[in-house]
């Protein structure tokens, strides 16, 4: 069994609105250090199987097919292998 | 153990006897926690049911009262109309965006498990100053959660109200309403008929939120409420979409016998309502129940308040049909059990019995209580406060550009853009005027609804303050050119228990029913909201009303905005000198005292009755009535809708303050045609209606004169102050 | 001409796409439910407004996976008329069939109100009836509005002159100020390289009768009459 935890973040291009509002936000509570903020999606998925190699393709097929949209977001994607 | 045990499900000793007298055997624990929420203040209305029964419930045009999902009223052409309101003040106030979620949630699904499909919400907001970072966060939240399952829903939200006063600093209310509209033959009940019909649980699975919800909502919060969290529930407005329209596809068929929504208590009361009402009993298995969490105990199914749960009695031999609409929308529908002949409440979990109670014990056998009433010692000061020895203002102008920008009378145009009061494509009337109105496709006609409520009123005088409520609930549907004709009502109040409360309690609600009957707007269904206290400190006493009202013929709508040069502009009713309880008085002078406005009921029904026969006679142009701020704010909402200025003369000769800003009841502005004059007047001299040409419509500045005294304020400025206000306070 | 109107699990303006053909136009209309894979005969498609499964991951991800949609796809492909609002035109940008995505509203809220538009194209089967530069008036209500594309994609667009609604004032002009939720070049509705496929923000059906408050909306409907009666696309 694998574990996939995947993070979906807006291109750097596209313009973070919700991440925008949360790094004034930030500012606003004294944080004056803050860089950037940027939010995202964090996906867990349980994935039955034993290839590490086929896993992994299979979760970027996933993400690429519709966990994410390629035109605006971008993915990353960290497996390990759970007990079952 | 046993002692703590009654206690802790919110019974009294007494009442604990008494179901020991009852089941003529010790309850077990999961019997006495369905005990604790059905003999909840929330479910039993135990405390106030007598009180309630002064209510008038009846009139030729009300197919269903009081005691069902919702209240039901002919509107003709075969149709009707179904609303209720609710409220869901303690959820908000701890977990603002789900709690009023779950609040708009609950009223959808009372009406549409009445078999009619919802067709507008409404809702009326009250909190704590806006200047405060804990009430922006409240505000902001409630408002996005009402939005959020709302809009999903697909469902305009139409009209509210927003009210701010410190009041309601850490009681904030939240009182949903949803209105329905059906053919006569759709009308579905909740009612357990037929032994031996089997009963279906639909819709999402049932997991631990909210166990013990009802009880939640029937005690007084404190810092301890924030530990209970868990019991605000989540709500799913898409698989309630789903739900509603499998549910209103199944109530076709014709093969639906009963059903209800699981609100309050959930498995529970439903259950036990639907079979209390038929005279039956309903056998369920609980380990047939679909659940979404590993490990739940019988206790734990029969209380859950998970959301989007429908309880459904088919006819036997229908289960098929039923099964694949369900299934049509991927909503789940499973037989958990079958209606009885015994009247028992027989709950197994596979073979054995965990709890075995008459249906009728959980409902009708909860005791009433008559509590006692004292009127509160600080009535007699506030109201005899001496107003005469006020200071007048140097600059009407000013006070009045400063009720403008007050958050409670300024524009709500920031809460009212996050709501889709399109969607549907219905909505004549948007959010704006004094009340919405719907048109009714294929027909000409439509449904106007207005939700309304009055708390310094009601908390200076509570009779008079119920009266008012009611008068001008309706004097805003009579406006829009809709006559009323029923009312639902949501009761917020403090700890029932104290004396000063409950007489409160008991006089505005005398107060309302008296209204009820003068304008003929029977209560069809309500809700009541107690304990609305913290650390001993309650809210204003606060009734809120939700009013519908049938538009005889689109031709009929009118707003409030004037609309053209040269209009001539008169003020139906008398002003008298009253600034007693007025927004002035509140917001300039800093006191909450005086005698609340006066009222007479007939009065008010002759003025409400002119305006509808002018509005019918086409010989009105626009109508807004005087409410908070007077008139000078009523002129100022005028001009600033019609985004045209006026020129009036006030020549009363009471003071300058309580002519511009008294909030004297019975008072429309309207607008008309100078070429109507003539008619105008006439009718209004044969309909022995008093009145005052006031001026006319035109320029770009609201002009008024009195004697010695002028306000010279434009338009636009105006509208900067009333748009912006809130808005501006939201950026922080 | 006989519409389409695709109807999703969450779908809410599917009944009002319906009403405003059956009713307004007073032309043939079906509705085309997700799981099916029969089109009905249809000549053009509309896929509607609300919050299909949800909304869920991101507004129409999911919707566009439908078996319906399938056959949507193909449809449009071969040149069928398809007319996607709000909801529907992010289920369009999902599905590829037109470029670009929908974003949050810059506000963060969700916004429903009238806005402005700018006809900058009125050589489509949907605009016909339109002059250029028209401005109309036609309602808002999402909070997933904002239209983005990367530079290429946009760049094309406007020169392929394939931007046919943009947010302006009264007086026809692009500035921020009119823009309601950040949409990149102020673009409220894309047509498709073939022509054949709209998608827009606004909502035209909430705007075809003046006691709605008025029927700017109603001339899209019109103009795609007008142009099937006009026997081109045939």
């Amino acid at each position: 069994m694998f574990k996939a935890i995947i993070t979906i973040t807006f291109k750097k291009s596209i313009l973070d609105p919700q991440g925008s509002a949360v790094h004034k936000a930030l500012k606003s509570l004294g944080y004056e250090d803050v860089e950037d903020v940027r939010m995202g999606k964090h996906v867990e998925i349980l994935l039955r199987g034993e290839e590490p190699q086929e896993a992994e393709t299979r979760i970027k097929e996933m993400c690429s097919r519709l966990l994410a949209n390629p035109v605006i977001e971008e993915y990353q994607v960290e497996l390990v292998e759970v007990e079952v | 153990m046993k002692e703590d045990f009654w206690r802790e499900m919110g019974l009294s000793e007494s009442e604990y006897e008494l179901i020991k007298e009852i089941l003529q055997r010790e309850p077990n624990e999961v019997e006495l926690g369905m005990f604790g929420v059905m003999w909840s203040e929330h479910c039993s209305y135990k405390n106030s049911r007598n009180v309630l029964k002064q209510f008038p419930t009846e009139a030729p045009w009300v197919l269903q009262g009081p005691g069902e999902n919702a209240g039901v009223i002919d509107i003709g052409d075969g149709q009707a109309v179904a609303f209720k309101i609710e409220s869901h003040n303690h959820p908000s106030a701890i977990e603002p965006y789900q709690g009023a979620a779950t609040g708009v949630g609950g009223i959808i699904r009372d009406v549409f498990t009445m078999g009619a499909r919802p067709i507008a919400s409404l809702n009326s907001l009250r909190f704590g100053s806006l200047k405060s970072k804990k009430t922006q966060y409240l505000f902001s939240g409630v408002v996005s959660g009402i939005a959020g399952y709302g809009n999903c829903m697909g469902i305009p939200t139409v009209a509210g109200e927003v009210y701010f006063h410190p009041s309601y600093e850490d009681n904030c209310l939240v009182n949903a309403m949803s209105v329905g509209l059906m053919n006569h033959e759709d009308l579905a009940k909740g009612f357990a008929n037929g032994p031996g019909n089997p009963v279906f649980i639909v819709g999402a699975r049932t997991g631990r939120d909210g166990i013990h919800g009802a009880t939640f909502a029937s005690e007084e919060l404190s810092e301890a409420s924030e530990e209970r969290r868990p019991a605000v529930q989540v709500g799913d407005p898409f698989m309630e979409k789903l739900l509603m329209e499998a549910c209103l596809e199944v109530i076709k068929t014709g093969y639906v016998v009963g059903m209800q929504d699981m609100g309050a208590a959930g498995i529970t009361s439903s259950a036990c309502e639907m079979a209390s009402r038929a005279g039956t009993g309903i056998e369920m298995d609980l380990a047939k129940v679909p659940r979404r969490e590993e490990g739940m105990n019988a206790y734990e199914i029969l209380l859950s308040e998970s959301q989007e749960r429908m309880l459904v009695v088919v006819q036997k031999g229908k289960e098929k049909e039923v099964h694949s609409i369900f299934a049509k929308w991927g909503l789940e529908a499973i037989v958990v059990g079958q209606v009885t002949a015994d009247g028992m409440m027989m709950i197994k979990e596979g073979e054995e019995i965990v709890a075995q109670i008459p249906a009728e014990a959980l409902t009708e056998s909860c005791p009433r209580y008559d509590r006692e009433s004292k009127e509160p010692e600080y009535l007699a000061q506030a109201q005899g406060y001496d107003l005469a020895s006020l200071p007048e203002m140097e600059d009407y102008g000013k006070v009045l550009l400063t009720l403008l920008g007050t958050p409670t009378i300024a524009s709500k145009e920031w809460v009212y853009s996050q709501y889709d009061y399109m969607v549907g494509t219905n909505t004549v009337v948007p959010p704006g005027s004094d009340a919405a109105v719907l048109r009714i496709k294929g027909h000409n006609k439509g449904i106007a609804m207005k939700v309304d409520g009055n708390s310094r009123y009601v908390y200076l005088d509570p009779y008079r303050g119920g009266k008012i409520v009611v008068a001008e609930a309706a004097r805003n549907l009579v406006c829009s050119g809709a006559k009323p004709l029923a009312i639902t009502d949501c009761l917020n109040f403090g700890n029932p228990e104290k004396p000063e409360i409950f007489w409160q309690f008991k006089q505005a609600v005398a107060g309302m029913s008296e209204a009820c009957r003068v304008l003929e707007t029977p209560v069809v269904g309500g809700n009541v909201s107690l304990y609305n206290e913290t650390k001993g400190e309650a809210i204003y006493p606060t009734p809120v009303v939700g009013i519908v009202g049938l538009v005889e013929d689109l031709a009929h709508v009118t707003t409030l905005g004037f609309k053209q040069e040269e209009d001539i502009i008169i003020l139906l009713g008398i002003t008298k000198d009253e600034l007693g309880a007025s927004t002035y008085l509140s917001v300039i002078h800093g006191l909450e005292a005086g005698k609340t406005p006066e009222i007479d009921l007939e009065f008010e029904k002759q003025v409400q009755q002119a305006t509808l026969e002018l509005i019918k006679k086409g010989l009105v142009v626009s109508a807004h009535d005087c409410s908070e701020g007077g008139l000078a704010v009523a002129l100022a909402e005028c001009c600033m809708q019609g985004k045209i200025g006026a020129d009036v003369a006030l020549t009363e000769s009471i003071r300058p303050s309580s002519i511009l800003f008294g909030e004297s009841q019975s008072r429309i502005v309207i607008s008309i045609n100078k070429s109507k004059i003539d008619s105008v007047l006439q009718q209004l001299k044969k309909l022995q209606v008093p009145y005052k040409v006031l001026g006319s419509v035109g320029g770009d500045s609201l002009n008024i004169a009195g004697s010695g005294w002028k306000v010279n304020v434009e338009v636009a400025e105006m509208e900067e102050k009333y748009r912006e206000a809130i808005a501006c306070l939201m950026k922080g | 001409m006989k519409f389409g109107v695709v109807v999703f699990p969450g779908s809410n303006c599917d009944i009002d796409c319906y009403y405003m053909v059956d009713q307004i136009l007073q032309e043939q209309v079906t509705y085309l439910w997700h799981a099916d894979q029969d089109l009905h005969g249809v000549d053009c498609i509309i896929v509607p407004g609300g919050y299909s499964y949800g909304d869920y991951l991101r507004a129409g991800s999911i919707a566009r996976f439908s078996p319906i949609m399938e056959e949507v796809i193909a449809f449009g492909k071969k040149g069928g008329l398809i007319l996607g609002i709000c909801n529907g035109f992010q289920i369009l940008t999902e599905s590829g069939l037109l470029p670009g995505a929908l974003i949050k509203n810059r506000s963060l809220r969700f916004q429903c109100e009238n806005t402005l538009l700018r006809v900058e194209q009125n050589s489509t089967p949907f605009t016909s009836t339109y002059s250029q530069h028209e401005v109309i008036s036609i309602p808002i209500a999402h909070e997933e509005g904002g239209y983005v594309a990367d530079k290429e994609t946009l760049d094309r667009l406007e020169k392929e002159g394939r931007v046919v609604f943009r947010y302006c004032n009264e007086q026809g002009e692009i500035t921020p100020e009119c823009n309601p939720n950040g949409s990149l070049n102020n673009i409220a509705g894309i047509i498709n390289e073939q022509g054949n496929i709209l998608g827009m923000m606004p909502h035209p059906e909430r705007c075809a009768e003046a006691i709605l408050g008025g029927e700017d909306g109603k001339r899209i409907f019109s103009s795609l009459l007008e142009w099937w009666q006009g026997g081109a696309g045939r």
